[in-house]
Parts: structure tokens; sequence; C-alpha cells
């Protein structure tokens, strides 16, 4: 200690010293562990198209969002490029494993490809984010949205390695231990193990000194710098760590659809990572599978409902923007932000007297 | 640890900060001129002077924060002019800010924690620290000794005024500090929590210099041993307390001719 100060210790009972920020707060949520066996035992519940169109999309585009919300909750970086780093992994996979088009695939078992293709995306992503870092808000917004629409455009012009607009197909998903690992039960719980896997990753990493210190670069970044920290280092370590993330996602996606065309790293797919995030709230890494449920629900769902109201089923957008609009009007952390408020607004009747109110 | 290099550099450093010729311009205003000052290691100095002498671009030029845009600045005998900021906090600089710089979204602890962190290793460790991690320890120890125990776990965001004050100064203690640079430290406290403030000064270990700015001359001349008095961006005057206290010159300027 450098500080010789002998300050009169103040008489404090013990009562702060359980420090439950520091825990795990689902660990005491009976509500999570419901949520988990639900999850777990979801294919004795729902029949192939829930398991595959419904959850395991919702959890693949949930782990994109995830990598959005590393960026933008932690470390106040908003980045639209999440999406092409999924697609680049994605394409990667295509490219280096097993396809229908064997002139570009190079056929190397899923083994290989899939590192490659982990290490190759986030390399590009922390590349693009070394790139964005220099910026601030709406500039960051601007440069990886750059990123997303030069990729985009890319693959549809380049007919050497991306395949042009037609994109590559029946791309070879793994097989081994005797199992097809594509068939909707496996393939559920490989996507199942992945998401749960990067949602407690980032839940970790955000009370280690790595998170924090990239909360510190959010709340300040001139003061980081001034305790010590390169900052930039700090957030290109951010997009890096996001990268990887997006990238799994990817392998994931390539796997689910068995093809990787332009059209899946379009620009609209890039704000749809955005609006999933923020509808479901980037303050908590459970607020992007919360917001891909209800984006992929309202994809599913609305299109039948429009059509029944009389409407055009392709409007099912129209209820997305809607729902983001109000979401943004109303709570600036999406769902998961009015959820909490209900909850304290409950429990402030009941158990706590004043304190405990949020801001923002 | 030390390397040759340090040690040599070491030998030559009877100063604690050596500023040769620092001069600052913002476009065609010059918010430094010339200036050159040296401070011994563990002299406690004030500097004074009234809003736009440049105390504050002082500051930022030592620190980093924007470089002089000509001459040198040595910490501990070591040329810095050139090093980004966070380089120059883990030699051992430390600065507290004006108005309150800290992280309102994080709790008290977790402030004090990246303090500490941040002049040590692991700063981008993926590991949640334990039950026995040094630097937990270190960041309980200088949260009880700015007195702020009773609110660790509190956010930022919700403290008073006077606490934030004391939290910015618990940042600028971490690690092992050789010299701090306070920015008006006592802006906005009350007479008890000036009070504080003195004691948590005078009580710094004497290895451990400083240079405060400080507009209540109370607080200002009972933690200093020298002062240079600043105007217009100039070095105007440097001297003991009470040399300066009691000079006509300083009296017109700084107290604006006010006798009483």
């Amino acid at each position: 200690m450098s500080l010789a100060h002998d300050a009169p210790i103040a008489v404090r009972p013990a009562a702060g010293t359980q420090r439950p920020a520091r825990t795990w707060p689902e660990i005491n949520n009976p509500a999570a562990w419901i949520v988990a066996a639900v999850l777990v035992i979801m294919p004795l519940i729902a029949n192939g198209f829930f398991l595959i169109e419904i959850f395991a999309t919702t959890l693949i585009l949930g782990i994109m969002a995830l990598s959005l919300m590393f960026l933008a909750g932690y470390g106040g970086m908003v980045s639209l490029m999440q999406l092409t780093i999924a697609g680049f992994s994605a394409y990667m996979i295509a490219v280096f494993g097993v396809s229908g088009n064997a002139n570009i695939s190079l056929g190397w078992p899923w083994w290989l490809a899939v590192p490659m293709a982990l290490a190759l995306a986030t390399a590009f992503g922390t590349l693009g984010g070394a790139l964005a870092v220099r910026t601030e808000g709406i500039y960051t917004i601007m440069i990886t949205l750059a990123i997303g629409a030069a990729f985009y455009y890319f693959t549809n012009q380049n007919w050497a390695i991306f395949n042009g607009h037609t994109g590559i197909n029946t791309v070879a998903t793994p097989h081994f231990w005797g199992v097809n690992w594509r068939a909707d039960i496996p393939f559920y719980y490989v996507v199942l193990a992945v998401a749960a896997l990067c949602y407690v990753a980032v839940e970790y990493l955000s009370r280690a000194p790595f998170g924090l210190a990239l909360q510190g670069v959010r709340d300040n970044p001139r003061r980081m710098a001034a305790l010590g920290f390169n900052v930039n280092a700090h957030r290109v370590a951010a997009y890096a760590f996001a990268s990887f993330v997006a990238a799994l996602a990817g392998v994931l996606q390539v796997w689910n659809y068995r093809q990787i065309s332009p059209g899946s790293v379009s620009v609209s797919a890039c704000i749809d990572v955005l609006i999933i995030a923020v509808v479901g709230g980037i303050t908590r890494p459970i607020g992007p599978f919360i917001g891909a449920l209800i984006f992929v629900l309202l994809r599913t769902f609305a299109l039948d409902f429009l059509v029944r109201l009389g409407l055009d089923g392709n409007r099912f957008r129209l209820l997305i923007g809607l729902g983001f609009l109000a979401i943004v009007f109303w709570s600036s952390d999406g769902v998961i932000g009015l959820w909490l408020r209900w909850r304290q607004h409950q429990g402030r009747d009941v158990s706590r007297p004043g304190g405990g109110h949020r801001h923002g | 640890m030390d390397s040759v290099a340090q040690r040599l550099s070491a030998v030559g450093a009877n100063a604690a900060l050596e500023l040769r010729g620092v001069t600052r311009l913002f476009g065609a205003l010059a918010a430094l001129t010339d200036v050159t000052i040296t401070v011994r290691p563990g002299e406690r100095r004030a500097v004074l002077g009234s809003n736009g002498a440049g105390k504050t671009t002082l500051f930022n030029c030592i620190t980093g924060d924007f470089p002089p845009s000509s001459g040198t600045i040595r910490f501990f005998g070591e040329d810095v002019t050139h090093f980004p900021p966070y380089e120059r906090i883990r030699r051992g600089l430390r600065r507290t800010y004006q108005i309150s710089a800290l992280f309102p979204g994080l709790t008290v602890q977790d402030n004090v924690y990246l303090a500490c962190r941040g002049v040590s290793r692991g700063r981008f460790s993926f590991l949640r620290p334990g039950q026995n991690d040094a630097l937990m320890h270190a960041a309980d120890n200088l949260v009880q000794a700015v007195h702020l125990s009773a609110v660790k776990d509190q956010r930022v965001a919700e403290l008073a005024h006077g606490q934030q004050r004391q939290l910015e100064i618990a940042l600028a203690l971490a690690g092992a500090p050789r010299f701090i640079l306070f920015d008006e430290p006592a802006a906005g406290l009350s007479p008890t929590e000036r009070q504080e403030l003195i004691e948590i000064l005078t009580s710094l270990p004497a290895h451990i210099g400083y240079i405060i700015i400080e507009h209540d001359m109370d607080v200002a001349l009972r933690v200093v041993e020298s002062v240079t008095m600043m105007h217009n961006g100039r070095v105007f005057k440097e001297g003991l307390p009470q040399e300066i206290q009691s000079d006509p010159e300083v009296q017109e300027l700084y107290l604006g001719g006010g006798h009483e």
C-alpha cells in the first residue's frame, strides 16, 4: 500500500462484504434456471420446425447481436459490421470446406475449416475495429456500415472466391461419431451449447479486468488513459473478442442454411442485428437473445397474421419497425429495461424502502 | 526490474519534474509561453493564478493529454515529452481533474480497482479477480483511506459531490505514485470536507511530491512548501508561501488589488 494514511476504520457491519455484483446474478434467479431447463429439454417439446426455424435461428442471431451488445453496451462502440464478420466466417467455411461449388471450395474437413474461418473472420473484424476505433459515435457507425456495404458489394461482384450473387450452395455439415450434426436435434444442441458458452463468456468477462476496463473506456476514455490504460488497444481487443463471437455465429449460420450468398450479408441484414440488440436491450447479455426471439417470431408469424388481416404479408418489417420505435421511445435499454423497471416497481412496494432506482 | 538505462537516467534525476521552455499554442493563442519549472522529488508546490493563467493547460501538458507545442518535459530524469499519457502514468505520475472524471456507470469499488489495475499488469486479463486478489485488497484500502467504505458498492452516479471529489483523489493514489497533480481538489467542498482533504494531503508519504492548483488559499498554503505564480501563460513568480502571500505584485494580480 502506498498510502500510509491511517483512517479510522468505519465501524460497518459486514453486510456489504458479499458484494452481490461480483457473483453470478443468475445463480440465485429461479427464472434463469427454468429458462435453462426448458431450453435443454426443448427437443422433447418442440417439433423440428420450431427447434430449428425458431429456436436455433434465434440463438444464432442472438449470438451475433450479443457480439454487438458487448461492443455497444460495455465499450460504447456501435458496430454495424458484426453480421458482416459472421458472414465472412460463413463464406470461409464454404470456401475452405466442402460445398457444391467444387471449383471454389478447397474441400478441407470441417475441423480444419472451422478454426481457419474463425481465425480469418476474427482477424477481419479486428482490422475493421482498428480502423473504427480512430473515430467516435456516429463516425464509428459510418465506418462499420461502410465496411459492411463494401463486403456486400464485393461478394456480389467477386466470382473467383465468393461466386458472385449466386453465392456458395450445398455447404457440407459435420458428420462424426456416427452422428449427423446437422440433423435437427444434434444441431439444436450444438447451437445451444455455443450460445450458452458465448453468453457465459460475456457475462464472466464483464466483471473481469478486461471487461471492467472496457466499461471504464465507455464512461470516460480520457480518464482511463490517465489511469495507465492504453485506450485504443483496449478498444481493438474488444473488437477482436466480439469478432470471434460473431464468427462463431457465422459458422452456425452457414451450417443452418447450408448455403451463403450476398443476400445474407446485405446492409439491411446488418441493420437487423442492430435492431435485435437494441430491442432486446444492450445493457445485459440476455438482451440480444430476447431481441432475437422477438425478431424471429415476428418474421415467422407476422406474415400469416398480416395476411389474415388482409394486409400484405411482406409488411412484417413494418411491425418490427413500429416495435423498434416503441422500444426506443419508452425504454433506452430495450425489453430487458422495461422488465427490470416493472420488477423494481413491484419490489419497491414490498421490500425496498427508497433507493434502487435505475438511471437510463 | 530496473534496466541499466533506467538506473543511469535515475542518477541524473535530481528533479521529479522538469519543464524546459514549454509552450502550448491553441491556434494563435498561447496558453503557455516558455514555462520552465523544476520540482524536487517529494516537493509539494502550489500553482496559483487567475482564470486563464494556463494552470490546467500546464497539467494537461505534463500528463500528455495534449503535448506541448515546444519545449521538453522530464519525469525523474526521463524525457517524456512525446509519451502518451498512459506511459507517463505507468511511470508514477498521477492527476486529478478539476471537474470529476469518474466512471459513473461503475461502483466506487470498481472505479478504484480500475485505477489499481491501470498501473499494474493484467489490464487485459480475462480472469475475474478472486477472493484474495492483491489489487482488490489495495482497492479496499484506498476506498477506506478516502472514507468511502460505506458507499463502496454504490454506483458513482449516485454519490454526493463531496464523495466524488474524494474518489477522484483515491484514483490518483492507486499503485505507487511518485508525483501527483491535483487540479482544484477542494472545488465545491464543504468546510468539513476541506479539513478532511487537508488531512489526506498532509498525511501522504513524504516521498510523494505534488503540484496543487487551488483557489482556496487556506487549503493551498497549508499543504505546500513552495508556490509558483502564473499569469497569462507565463511563470510570474516563484517562492515560499509567505513570500508569495506578502508580495505586493502578486496581491495586485491575484487578489485583484483588493487590500484588506
